[in-house]
Order: C-alpha cells, then structure tokens, then sequence
C-alpha cells in the first residue's frame, strides 16, 4: 500500500486497454449526448410538431414523431439527462451508504459487524427493482423517491463487498499502529482503511452505476419516477411501443441509448476490474469483489 | 457419482447414512440454521414490507382514493386498512392474517389476494423454471466449449458477445426480440403473451417463447463466464493433467474429472440468476402482457392496491429466502471436502 493514488494509476490503467479505450469512449459519447442534448433539440420535445408516429424524413424530422405526434429527435436529445443524473444520485447515494456500513462493520467488527451483516441481509432479500416499486407504492411516484429506493437497494450489496475488502485491510500492521495512539475509532476508518479500499470503491462505483441506469430506466419505461410529458429514454420505448410497425425508430433509438450507454460502461468497469487485480490483490480474493470478475484467466 | 466415492474415500459414511445416526451432521445443521435465520429474515422483511407501505409518510387511504375522495370513504377505507390503529395494532393483524393464510382482500376488486394471485404464481414460477434451465444449459454449454477451446476464436467471440449482453436492460432485449420476431422484421411469435384464464403456460407455448428467450438471454452471461473460469481453473489442475496422461478421453476428462471439481461455484451464481430472475419477470411480464406475479405487482403498484402489494412483494422475498437455503445446501453437497464436521 505504498501508494495512495492507486486508484488513479488503476483507471490509466484500464483506459490503456482497447476494452478500456472502446468502453470509455462509447459510454462517455451517449453521456455527453444527454448532457448537452436537451440545449440542441430542434423542437419544443413536449410540443406535438408532426403526425403521430410520422415516419422518419420530410416534414417528421430526422426520427419522425411519436405517439403524440412529437418530434422523436428532440425527445432524444432532451430525454437522457434526467435519467443519467438520477443515476448517478442513486449510486453516489448507495456507494457511499454502502462503503459507510462496510467500512464500519468490517472494522467495528463483533456484535456490530454481526447486526449490519443481518440488517443488509434483510433489504437483500428484495430484488431491487421490486424495492423501487414498494417504495413508490403508497409514498407516491416521485423522482426522488426512486433516487433514495435505488440508492438504498445498492447499499447491502456494496456493503458486502466492502466489508470483504475492509476486513483485509483492518488486520493490516499500519492500522494496528495507528490504534496504538488511541486515535478515535472514525478517523482510523476514514483515514487508514478508506483510503486502501479505494480501487474496490470505484469499482463498485461503475458496476452501481451501471445497475442503477438500468433500473432507473426500467422503472422510467413502467411509468415510474418519470413527470409526463417530459421526455425520458425509458418512458419513451413504452408510450411509443404501440407504433413499432409504423416508426419503429421513436423505440429503437431510445432502446439503443441505454444499451450502449450501459454496455458502454460494464465494458469499461470490466476494464478496471481487471486493472486493479494486477495491483494490490491476489486473483482469488478480487474473484470474490463482483460478478463482473468472474470468470477471469 | 464420483460425489458418493469421493466422500467414502474421505473416511466419512454417506451424508444420509450418518445423518441418520449422529443427527447433527454438518448437512442437518447447516439446514436448520439456514431454515432458522431464513424465518427470521423473512419476519424482518414484513416489517420493512409493512412500514414501506403503510407507515411512510403519505395516507394509504388517501393514495388509493385520490383527490376525489369523500370523508365518508376515506374513513372506511381507513377502518378496512386498519390505518385508524396504532402502528404496533396495524402490524400485527396484518401479520396474523398472514400466518393463518389470509393476506387481505384486493383494493382493486374486492376479491381475496391469494384467490387473485395463486395461478399467477404458476405462471411465474413456469417462466422462471424455463428460463432458469434453458439458461443454464446455453450458459452451461457455450462455458464448457470455450474452457475447451481456451483463447480460440469461438472463446474470444463468445467472451465478447455475452459481455456485451450482460449489460443489456431486459426491457431492450425484449424490445429487441418483439422487433426481430413479431412485429417489425419477421412476424413468427406474438408480441404480447395472453395465456386464457384456467388455461396453463405449457398448454401455450408460442407465448412463452419470448418471455422465456428475453429472461434466458439476461442470465446466460454470468453463467457463462463462471462455468468457464472454473472450468479453465479445473483444467489446470494436477488432477485433470493426470487424467489426461492415462489417455482418458478428452470429455471424460471434462465432464467426470473438471466437472464435478467446478460445480460449487457454478451452483452459487445458478442460484444468483435465479434471484435475479425475480426481479427480472416485473419488466418482462409488463412487457409482453404476461399474467404473472411481476406484471400483477406493477398493475397494484399502480393502482395503490396495498394488500396485493404487500403479498406479492412477501412472496418474492420468500422466494430469495429459499432459493438460498437450497442453493448453499446443494454448493455444499457438491464439496465433499466441506461436507465433513469441523
């Protein structure tokens, strides 16, 4: 652990790799197409500027419109940003609540380690998009009820991961050396172990972020967290279903986005995953940090 | 099966013989503690289940109702609820219907939820199964030829393309398969699966296929790539080197030495995909219009059916909580080296 930048060395590692490379700048193409897309729309994207479902050319725009005879183009560009900033909320949320339990049961260790252990072994017990929805059941669906639900989903299985990272680090002599002068028990948490669980952390944090794309936007296509009529990729695939035979792209190039953007990513969290085990940790212990390391030579 | 050989050749009787005589194998324990923290598990998931939907902030009734709400209504909606008691009160008449069997009446219809619910489930559980099995079996397959063929072409192509799928939403894979197989490209399947009430899934197959195929294709690469890296693990090992050097034949050696050797890990994210298949019927049966539980949960979600809720949610941790038992169990009995008391 001589390092504490390791994590940096890890990423420029991983964007040296053509799996990398290709994975970085796919996702970060998509990202920077929701960021910047909702200032480049050509039309109002709530406002009906076409035939429903007008095929694509001529007076329909460049996708055509969709079922309310929107212009699909414009509901593209405009209808990514939220999601990715939802996403990104929830896995800030639930990496960082995670890592927090991990980080303190793994270290705390005993009775304590033991009580959070079985607390995230209940919320494990939900698959996370059913958790969404038992959240948004009665409380109602807002944007940032899903952010909160998704981020709470996250937490137990970063926590596991976490705290199989940490426990490692806890046993270290650095950090018994440290205890030594009585430091408070926050400060060895936060200034020792953190730090050295950092590659384990970013990690978590593409894998979350990925997953939580994923259920943001299903939850957004099941009509959840999403504020009609603006528009969302999700939403999007569903209300414009019904005209696949007559503008299939208003589905398609929506569809398209999140696959990318969220293959985009695992590519390249896979890329990381892969740089961080040549550093600090045996292949059979990183074996046991996510699925995406599985199956590694 | 070598399982059976290997445990005698470690000195120990069979699991089921000793068992019978100690009582406290390994196996027997390990099952009842599993069975013990499971109910505990579950006990504390009703009480997330029931704070979620009737402790949060926002009146249940209320939400049901909407804004067109009558005092009058709303007061007797409250008393069906319970929501005029005390929390502690609400709770444990919930929970003891739930132990007797009776999980409430249906906002939407006022019908019995587990009347609503129960050939759901069978249809659930009938997608779940083949999508489990088939795979399983593709992930299965496809892992065993790349081990195989190591770093050939069909092991690089086969690495890359299910990679890129593990990312996939389940909702674009369906998309994807309604465009390629009903509506866009060919017109081979239906694009929503309608199974007639009294009528079962297998006695429909047609609208099975893509439902199944979509939750298939979702799981298929995490399977994969942990058939192949046991596998390649296996393959390396003394053992297998042995085998090869006797001159077994090369499937042989694959399927009765590495095999058997690789299957506890390959068991625990079998089980994995399985858990995640829970989660992954609500997209896909909202999807193709299919009538399972999932589909059921987001249409209660939606229409603020709590009782449904409530159930629908319990069964699917339930569900989590068994598979998990039965996953570590098996893992278990598929390492011999493990099964021995310590």
């Amino acid at each position: 652990m001589s390092s504490r930048r390791e994590w940096l060395v890890i990423l420029k590692r991983a964007v040296r790799t053509p799996r990398g490379a290709i994975g970085l700048t796919v996702a970060g193409l998509v990202v920077l197409l929701a960021i910047v897309g909702p200032w480049l729309a050509p039309h109002n994207p709530t406002l009906t500027v076409t035939e429903t479902f007008g095929t694509p050319g001529g007076g329909n725009g460049l996708l055509g419109g969709d079922v309310l005879g929107r212009d699909v183009f414009s509901r593209v560009l405009a209808g990514g940003r939220t999601l990715l900033g939802m996403a990104a909320a929830a896995t800030v949320l639930g990496v960082g609540l995670g890592v927090m339990l991990g980080v303190t049961a793994a270290y705390l260790g005993k009775w304590r380690d033991g009580l959070i252990m079985r607390v995230v072994d209940v919320f494990l017990a939900f698959p996370q998009i059913v958790f969404a929805l038992l959240l948004v059941s009665v409380a109602g669906s807002h944007a940032w009820l899903v952010i909160l639900a998704v981020g709470i989903s996250h937490a137990p299985q970063v926590a596991r991961v976490v705290r199989a990272a940490a426990l490692d680090v806890c046993e270290r002599d650095f950090v018994k050396a440290v205890e030594l002068y009585d430091t408070p028990s926050f400060r060895v948490m936060a200034g020792e172990v953190l730090p050295n669980i950092l590659s384990v952390v970013m990690v978590e944090l593409g894998l979350r972020f990925t997953y939580s794309i994923l259920i943001i936007a299903g939850m957004a296509f099941l009509g959840f967290g999403v504020t009609p009529p603006a528009p969302n990729w999700g939403l999007m695939i569903n209300e414009n279903r019904i005209g696949l035979v007559v503008n299939p792209w208003a589905v398609i190039v929506p569809a398209g986005l999140i696959a990318v953007l969220t293959v985009g990513l695992n590519t390249f969290t896979d890329a990381v995953a892969r740089a961080s085990l040549g550093v600090d940790r045996p292949a059979e212990e990183a074996a046991l940090i996510t699925p995406v390391q599985l199956g590694l030579e | 099966m070598s399982t059976a050989t290997e445990l005698q050749a470690g000195g120990n009787a069979p699991w089921w013989l000793s068992r019978a005589r100690s009582g406290n194998h390994p196996i027997a324990r390990l099952i009842a503690v599993r069975l013990a923290l499971g109910v505990v598990t579950l006990f504390a998931v009703t009480i997330v289940i029931f704070l979620a939907t009737q402790a949060l902030p926002g009146n249940a009734a209320y939400a049901v109702l909407g804004h067109s709400a009558t005092p009058q209504r709303l007061a007797a909606l409250e008393a069906q609820l319970h929501l005029n008691r005390s929390l502690v009160s609400q709770y444990g008449s919930w929970i003891g219907g739930v132990l007797h069997g009776n999980f409430g009446t249906s906002l939407a219809n006022g019908e019995k939820v587990s009347t609503l619910i129960g050939p759901r489930i069978v249809n659930s559980a009938a997608l779940v199964i083949a999508a489990g099995v088939i795979g399983t079996l593709v992930a299965g397959i496809l892992g065993l030829i790349a081990a195989a063929r190591r770093d050939t072409w069909f092991d690089h192509i086969t690495s890359v393309v299910l990679l890129t799928i593990t990312a996939l939403p389940e909702f674009v894979v369906a998309i994807a398969l309604i465009i390629l197989f009903s509506v866009v490209v060919l017109h081979l399947l239906p694009a929503t699966s309608t199974i007639p009430p009294g009528s079962h899934p297998w006695n429909n197959i047609e609208a099975l296929i893509l439902p199944v195929a979509t939750l298939a294709i979702v799981i298929t690469p995490y399977i994969f790539r942990m058939v192949r890296g046991a596998m390649i693990e296996a393959l390396e090992s003394d053992y297998v080197e042995m085998a090869k050097l006797k001159g077994l034949k090369r499937w042989r050696v694959m399927l009765v030495h590495a095999l058997p050797n690789s299957l506890p890990p390959i068991i625990q994210v079998v089980g994995l995909n399985l858990l995640y298949l829970a989660g992954g019927i609500v997209v896909v049966e909202y999807v193709f219009n299919y009538p399972g539980i999932g589909a059921a949960l987001v249409d209660a979600v939606d229409n603020r059916d709590i009782p449904m809720i409530q159930f629908i949610v319990l069964i699917l941790a339930a569900f989590y909580v068994l598979v998990n038992i039965v996953t570590d169990v098996i893992a278990l009995m598929a390492t011999p080296r493990r099964r021995v008391a310590r």
